[in-house]
């Protein structure tokens, strides 16, 4: 499933576009980081309330599709501009953790 | 710099504890009052130590009362917890930078009440360890502020930023992070006792170039000094001596014996 139906069918904002085409596949949820690193997997959309700027090294690192960022939590514009300079998709719901995963189960992921 | 080019012999070194809590945070004993952690940081032969609660700093005056004239050195302190949930000791040199870091502190903490049954209470007492009233305010919970624009405001102030217990998986800005974050501009690293800094040096090379101290974190009374970091300071302790020592780096400035 491409990042953009998944934007359209739960409504998200893209607050940083980039490949918006990407394919995801599965889906990863953690605020640790270091958790991140060490489970999430390439093509993964990563549901989060973490909003530090690292979280975007680490994204790219586990070359995930896309973050959302979870309870329209407020990202600072430091984690924005690195999101566009390394082309990740940033992605913000105003649901909680759990009934936005709900929604991306229910999509089918 | 410049306290690299006075001899040696004009540096003394100051064993230094810059992580221990007092009753004011929830989940220390009940016996870590300001005479008897004087007493005991003495007794383990420490020439300074800070004072750092969770999120508060209602008692730094008393210790540092507490204090006065027994040649133990106290800073006011508090241990920050971050938006990222990251543990970060703020250190001061008076009580009255405390007081206005806390100002700011208290308008970034959720407004909700201390619940001292499950949590612990939050003691406010004076140099002598009597009860003077409870800080009501839940202390425990992240503060709305991140950790980098922390750090510029600490040192706004004039304070110390040192991230606490660094490794650990409760807290830890490495574990919650997942790295040391480039920009962020802090003063030291703090490992916990389970690590040497050699050991964090050797596991995670984004700490390359960062000091790193360590403290012991008590909350009991037994355990004040037990991990430690010795400084050289060329001028009695206050923030700008220990930051110098820091920027001369490990082995130079400082070691954790």
């Amino acid at each position: 499933m491409q990042i953009n139906e998944i934007v359209q069918k739960l409504g998200l904002t893209v607050l940083v576009g980039g490949d918006l085409a990407a394919e995801v596949t599965g889906g990863y949820v953690a605020d640790l980081l270091s958790c991140v690193i060490a489970g999430a997997k390439p093509h993964d959309l990563w549901v989060t309330l973490q909003t530090h700027v690292n979280i975007v090294a680490v994204a790219s690192l586990k070359e995930v599709a896309g973050i959302v960022v979870a309870e329209d939590a407020v990202v600072p514009a430091v984690t924005l501009e690195k999101a566009e300079q390394q082309g990740m998709v940033m992605l913000s719901s105003p649901l909680p953790v759990y009934e936005t995963v709900k929604q991306l189960v229910a999509l089918g992921l | 710099m410049r306290e690299s080019s006075r001899p040696e012999s004009s540096r003394r070194e100051y064993h230094v504890d810059l992580h221990i809590h007092s009753v004011l945070s929830a989940c220390a004993e009940v016996e870590m009052l300001p005479p008897l952690i004087v007493e005991e940081a003495l007794h383990k032969g420490l020439h300074v130590i800070a004072v750092t609660d969770h999120n508060a700093t209602g008692n730094v005056a008393a210790m540092m009362e507490a204090a006065a004239g027994t040649g133990l050195a106290v800073l006011p302190g508090m241990e920050l917890l971050t938006q990222e949930e990251v543990d970060v000791l703020c250190i001061f040199d008076t009580p009255q930078q405390a007081q206005a870091w806390q100002a700011q502190v208290d308008g970034w903490l959720l407004p909700l009440d201390n619940d001292a049954e499950h949590f612990g209470p939050q003691f406010l007492v004076d140099a002598a360890g009597d009860f003077v009233g409870e800080d009501t305010r839940m202390r425990k919970a992240p503060a709305k502020i991140g950790i980098e624009e922390a750090t510029r405001a600490v040192h706004a102030l004039g304070g110390l930023v040192i991230p606490a217990h660094v490794e650990r998986d409760v807290y830890g800005l490495l574990y919650v992070l997942g790295f040391w974050p480039p920009d962020l501009d802090a003063d030291a690293a703090e490992v916990s006792h389970n690590m040497r800094p050699s050991q964090a040096y050797a596991q995670y090379l984004s700490l390359k170039n960062i000091p790193i101290i360590s403290n012991s974190d008590a909350h009991f009374l037994d355990w004040i000094g037990h991990t430690r970091t010795v400084f050289r300071l060329a001028e009695a302790p206050s923030v700008a001596s220990l930051r110098a020592a820091l920027r001369q780096g490990a082995g130079q400035g400082f070691y954790v014996p």
